[in-house]
C-alpha cells in the first residue's frame, strides 16, 4: 500500500513536561503515548471506546485515547495515570483502590482511576449515582466494580467530603 | 484488521475557507472527521472506505451554541457534554440532554458532536430520535456557499444523506416551542450505559385538557433510518387519552417502522418494544408529567 502521509512532528504537554514526538498523524494517541512517549501505564483494551482501559486527559477533558488521532492532541495538554500521583504521594483515589482492594488484573485500573479522578476533580461531592455514571465508560472484565465502586466512596470520605 | 498507518493522510486546514476550498477541489475524497468517536472505531477495524481525511476539530467556526427569539442554534461539533450542561437546552430540550447523556460514556461525550452523531448516519444513533421531534433544520454549507434544509428527510436512505461530499454541516437549528409539550425519551439497550440502542423511541405531546392536540414521534433502531412516523402520529392527533393506547396507533406503528434481526436485536423483539414504548409514552403524557429516563 502505497505511504501516503510521512511522520510529522507533533508537540504536547505531558504530565506537566514539553514533549515532541514524531508521528503519522492517523496514529491513535494512545500508542503514541505507549510507544513514542514510553508511558506504559495507559493501557489498550478494546481498542474501540467502549472499556475506558485507555482513558488520559486530553486538555483537562477524559477522552479514549484509542479514538483521538495524534495530529489532533497536537499543541495540547496531556495528563496519564504517571501523571497522577505527586512523586511518591499516591493520589486519594490510588490509595483508596489499593486500601479497598480495587484492582484484580489491574487492565482496567489506570482508566478507572483517570475516570475517578477526572469525577472529582469535577464534582467533590458526588452521589453515589454520580459514581456510577462517572465510571460507567469503564469496563473492568474482572467484575470488581463493587470494591471500585468503594474505592471511589473511600477517596471522597478522605478528602473530607461525603458520598 | 488493522489499517497501514501511512496509508492515511490527515490534515487539519489553518482555516475554515481552506477545509470548504479543498472539499470542493476534491469532493468525495476527502472524509471529514470532528471527534472520531466513530471514524476511528472503524480505522482501527481495519473498515474505513476513505484515505484522506479532514481534520475540523478545531474549526471556531463550527463550535458554539446561540439562542435567539425563534430558535435555538448549535454549532456543527457541539459536543454531548456541552448539551448536557447548556440550561436553555436542558429546559427547552429535555430530551436532546437525555439522548447525550445515554451516548457512551463521559469520555465519548467529551468527544462526540452532534453533527457527527447526524453525518455518519446510523439509524442506532440516539440523538437523531430528539431531533426530529424538535423539528431540526441543518445548515449545509460547500465553497459556493450554504443551504438549511429540515432535519426530517435528510436520511434518504441506510447511510444515505442529502450533505453532498463538497458540504459540511455547519449549525443545527431548533425552533423554540413557547408551548409545555410533555416529553418522552428512552433508550432500551443491552446495557444501561455504553451499549448501541436495540430500540430508542422519542415522543413529545401537546395535551389541552383529556385530548392530544399535537404529537410527534421518532424512532431509531427501527428503519434504515432514524424515523419519523407521521402515520402514527395522525392516529393519535386529536384522541382523547385513555389509559389504552389505541389500537389504531399500535397498528399504525407496526406498518410504519421496518425493524430487522442483526447482532443487537431481532425483528420480533424491537416490534414488541416500540409498541410497549407507544404505550409507555401515552400512559405517561396521560399522567402530566414530563418523563425522559
Amino acid at each position: 500500500m502505497p505511504e501516503a502521509a510521512g511522520k510529522m512532528e507533533l508537540a504536547f504537554v505531558v504530565n506537566g513536561e514539553k514533549r515532541r514526538v514524531q508521528a503519522y498523524p492517523m496514529a491513535r494517541l494512545l500508542d503514541v503515548i505507549r510507544e513514542e512517549l514510553k508511558l506504559t501505564g495507559t493501557k489498550e483494551g478494546c481498542g474501540e471506546g467502549e472499556c475506558g482501559a485507555c482513558t488520559v486527559l486530553l486538555d483537562g477533558a477524559i477522552v479514549n485515547s484509542c479514538l483521538v488521532p495524534a495530529l489532533q492532541a497536537d499543541g495540547c495538554e496531556i495528563r496519564t495515570i504517571e501523571g497522577i500521583a505527586r512523586g511518591d504521594q499516591l493520589h486519594a483515589v490510588q490509595e483508596a483502590f489499593i486500601a479497598c482492594g480495587g484492582a484484580q488484573c489491574g487492565i482496567c485500573t489506570p482508566g478507572m482511576v483517570m475516570a475517578a479522578v477526572n469525577l472529582l476533580e469535577h464534582n467533590p461531592h458526588p452521589a453515589e449515582a454520580d459514581i456510577r455514571t462517572g465510571l460507567a465508560g469503564n469496563l473492568c472484565r474482572c467484575t470488581g466494580y463493587v470494591k471500585i465502586f468503594d474505592a471511589v466512596v473511600k477517596a471522597c470520605q478522605a478528602r473530607g467530603v461525603k458520598a | 484488521m488493522r489499517s497501514f498507518l501511512p496509508a492515511y493522510e490527515l490534515r487539519a486546514p489553518a482555516s475554515f475557507q481552506t477545509a470548504l476550498e479543498l472539499l470542493a477541489r476534491e469532493p468525495g475524497i476527502w472524509k471529514p472527521l470532528a471527534g472520531g468517536t466513530d471514524v476511528m472505531v472503524l480505522f482501527e477495524a481495519g473498515k474505513l472506505p476513505h484515505r484522506k481525511f479532514l481534520s475540523i476539530w478545531k474549526l471556531p467556526e463550527l463550535r458554539g451554541m446561540e439562542v435567539s427569539p425563534a430558535h435555538f442554534t448549535l454549532g456543527a461539533l457541539t459536543t454531548y457534554t456541552e448539551i448536557q450542561a447548556h440550561p436553555v437546552l436542558q429546559k427547552e430540550f429535555p430530551l436532546l440532554c437525555r439522548a447525550a447523556a445515554e451516548t457512551g460514556g463521559i469520555a465519548t461525550q467529551n468527544r462526540g458532536t452532534l453533527a457527527g452523531n447526524i453525518a455518519n448516519a446510523s439509524p442506532a444513533a440516539d440523538s437523531p430520535p430528539a431531533l426530529l421531534i424538535y423539528d431540526a433544520e441543518l445548515e449545509l454549507v460547500s465553497a459556493g456557499g450554504s443551504r438549511w434544509v429540515p432535519y426530517n428527510g435528510f436520511h434518504t436512505g441506510y447511510k444515505q444523506m442529502l450533505l453532498r461530499p463538497d458540504e459540511l454541516i455547519r449549525r443545527i437549528r431548533l425552533p423554540l416551542r413557547k408551548d409545555a409539550w410533555r416529553q418522552y425519551y428512552r433508550k432500551v439497550g443491552t446495557r444501561k450505559a455504553q451499549a448501541i440502542s436495540k430500540v430508542c423511541f422519542a415522543g413529545a405531546a401537546l395535551v389541552a385538557g383529556d385530548e392530544i392536540r399535537d404529537v410527534r414521534i421518532a424512532l431509531g433502531s427501527v428503519a434504515p433510518i432514524v424515523l419519523r412516523c407521521t402515520q402514527t402520529e395522525a392516529a393519535l392527533k386529536n384522541q382523547r387519552l385513555s389509559a389504552a393506547t389505541p389500537e389504531a396507533a399500535r397498528e399504525a406503528l407496526a406498518r410504519e417502522i421496518a425493524p430487522i434481526d442483526d447482532m443487537r436485536s431481532s425483528a420480533a423483539y424491537r416490534l414488541r418494544v416500540a409498541q410497549n414504548l407507544l404505550a409507555e409514552f401515552i400512559a405517561q403524557i396521560g399522567n402530566g408529567g414530563r418523563s425522559h429516563r
